[in-house]
């Protein structure tokens, strides 16, 4: 199978200044080899300050990587830079590209004409995108008077108008409602399938997102890439481990839990105004549950309830790097 | 594999920059208000110098030399605020990534910015000029129009031109280059000469203001459309403003392109809030 996006051994650092907890220097990528083949949705699953967006920016020519090389259909992002712009496109969740005072299919095809596409190409694509993002009825109005929902969908139609034959998603329904966020997913999931020979490369920190979408997921933590396989084999990953989710009252030091013999990895997230905690612990063996149990009673919380539920990547991203995503 | 074709990259840009004119004048147009105070508030400030000249019993041309010199500071702000900023507004309101990974050239961006420029600066300089001649009465010949259309063509491609350089630093420095702007207006309303003659400075800031584009430019109009110059009487002016015009467009395409690539080194390229 032919490889589209390449990265050989990337690294990528930053100067942060001298009084820096850091030294001065950033690590923000720390040789990261991947391979992700033409028509496949690649996802890349990781915290935020993993290096996912860095990955990307280098991928897309805006930034060069201090080591190592990457290539996009062959062209090596560096030297071939004109290149790899001909055939990409790159959509930034949160991000509102365009001019104000332009409508909403004014702005599309300006885009459309940094890639000279013709006139009346131009405008049948602006009407089929709009459809796609359901901005239709938005066509004539301007770009000021959108909501910020709206503005973001306009720029994921606006990473389409060029037909790119590689598509770059970073967080690309990152603040966006439920149902715009479906529908998103849904249009790119449909777009790979109707378009074999295109290739998606995603980042997200959204493990539903990653799971429902991508053909292979890549999972990055402190700029490396820790695990990369299919989904249902991530999960298969930890099939010999045991997940449990705990609903616990009041607010104990959880982190104790780490200590906890048989405790692979742990999260949880504690909502305050009812000081209930939901806690993810992924065990080595079954035995280790009743240890944990006892931690969690001398912590001073109180379990309300236990489950095991299906493993998610979620769980695969807590067994391999020893905590939640958030 | 899409094939690179030159036809293809000259399609592309020539839209790109028709595109990028296309938003500033009909942006311009969307929010006129602009044309009353850009217009109004710059005769009031030459209204100023028109009546110092006045009380000084100068020569009746020097009401012609400032409004005339009004109507060209419009292209300079314009220049040195817009079209040298350009890149930092794209990078604050998250434009400046999608037109970097287009396949085009920055140059064509900056040219479509610089043409709807031109086209809006010149409505507000007409303004100037028309209440130049209404309420001074100033008097324009266009004995020689190739002459005047050639020492304001060249005037606008070598200001537009040095514009491209600014913008360079922009992309790369982003907001700490406002002070090199403001570093840069008052110096150059001196030395070009917008309110009076430069042959009035003594020589050696002749000398310097020389090295300032605009200043062959200025003299070259007000020459042509206040004195009744010929083509003949300014060709000094012509050639300087012609190596100008080349020099700094060749200077423009080189600083973007090196701005570029140190932006993708350092990781400055896109860093916001700088």
């Amino acid at each position: 199978m032919e490889i589209s996006i390449e990265s050989r051994n990337v690294s990528r650092t930053f100067k942060t200044g001298r009084n820096s907890e850091t030294g001065g220097i950033l690590k923000a990528l720390d040789d990261v080899s991947i391979g992700i083949r033409r028509g496949e949705l690649f996802g890349l699953l990781g915290p935020n300050g993993a290096g996912k967006t860095t990955l990307i920016k280098i991928f897309c020519t805006l930034l060069l990587p201090t080591k190592g090389s990457a290539y996009v259909s062959g062209h090596d992002v560096v030297k071939e830079a004109d290149s790899v712009r001909r055939i990409i496109s790159m959509i930034s969740g949160g991000e509102t590209p365009g001019y104000g005072l332009l409508t909403v299919a004014e702005n599309l095809w300006f885009f459309s004409q940094l890639y000279g596409i013709r006139g009346d190409i131009a405008k049948s694509r602006v009407k089929e995108l709009l459809g796609a993002v359901s901005l239709s009825d938005q066509e004539k109005t301007r770009m000021n008077r959108l909501s910020s929902g709206m503005r973001q969908r306009l720029n994921v139609a606006r990473g389409f108008m060029n037909d790119p034959e590689v598509l770059f998603l970073d967080e690309p329904t990152l603040g966006l409602d439920v149902i715009s966020a479906k529908q998103i997913r849904g249009y790119v999931r449909n777009w790979v399938n109707t378009h074999p020979e295109k290739t998606v490369l995603l980042t997200t920190h959204y493990m539903a997102e990653a799971d429902e979408l991508c053909d292979r997921v890549g999972i990055i933590h402190e700029g490396r890439i820790v695990a990369c396989d299919s989904p249902s084999n991530l999960k298969a990953m930890i099939r010999n481990r045991k997940v449990f989710q705990f609903q616990v009252a009041g607010a104990g030091d959880h982190a104790k839990l780490n200590a906890v013999k048989g405790v692979v990895g742990l999260s949880w997230t504690h909502r305050i105004e009812s000081d209930v905690s939901t806690l993810k612990v992924v065990l080595s063996d079954d035995a280790a549950v009743s240890e944990v149990e006892s931690s969690l009673k001398a912590s001073g919380s109180r379990i309300l309830s236990t489950e095991t539920p299906e493993p998610t990547l979620e769980d695969v991203f807590i067994h391999l790097v020893g905590k939640g995503l958030e | 594999m899409n094939r690179i074709t030159l036809s293809g990259d000259l399609e592309r840009n020539l839209r790109t920059i028709m595109a990028r004119t296309y938003v500033r004048i009909v942006g311009a147009f969307r929010e006129p208000s602009w044309l009353i105070w850009d217009t109004v508030l710059p005769i009031i400030n030459l209204s100023a110098y028109v009546y110092v000249y006045k009380v000084m019993n100068a020569p009746p041309e020097f009401t012609g030399f400032v409004i005339l010199g009004g109507a060209m500071i419009a292209f300079w702000l314009n220049v040195l605020w817009d079209m040298a900023a350009q890149f930092y507004w794209e990078k604050e309101t998250g434009n400046l990534e999608p037109f970097l990974i287009a396949p085009i050239s920055r140059m064509a961006m900056l040219m479509g910015m610089a043409i709807g420029g031109v086209f809006n600066t010149t409505i507000r300089a007409s303004g100037i000029l028309l209440a130049g001649v209404f309420i001074f009465h100033v008097t324009f010949h266009i004995s020689d129009p190739v002459a005047a259309l050639l020492a304001f063509g060249l005037t606008i491609t070598s200001l537009y031109s040095l514009g491209m350089v600014f913008a360079s630093l922009f992309l790369m420095y982003g907001r700490e280059v406002w002070h090199m702007s403001h570093l840069f207006q008052e110096p150059i309303y001196f030395l070009s000469g917008f309110y009076f003659p430069v042959k009035f400075l003594p020589f050696w800031l002749q000398v310097l203001a020389s090295a300032i584009p605009v200043t062959f430019g200025l003299d070259a109009i007000r020459k042509i459309l206040i004195l009744g110059a010929g083509l003949q009487d300014v060709s000094v002016n012509i050639v300087a403003l012609a190596f100008f015009s080349l020099v700094l467009f060749l200077m423009a395409r080189w600083a973007l392109r090196y701005m570029e690539d140190m932006g993708r080194r350092e990781g400055r390229l896109t860093l916001r809030w700088q």
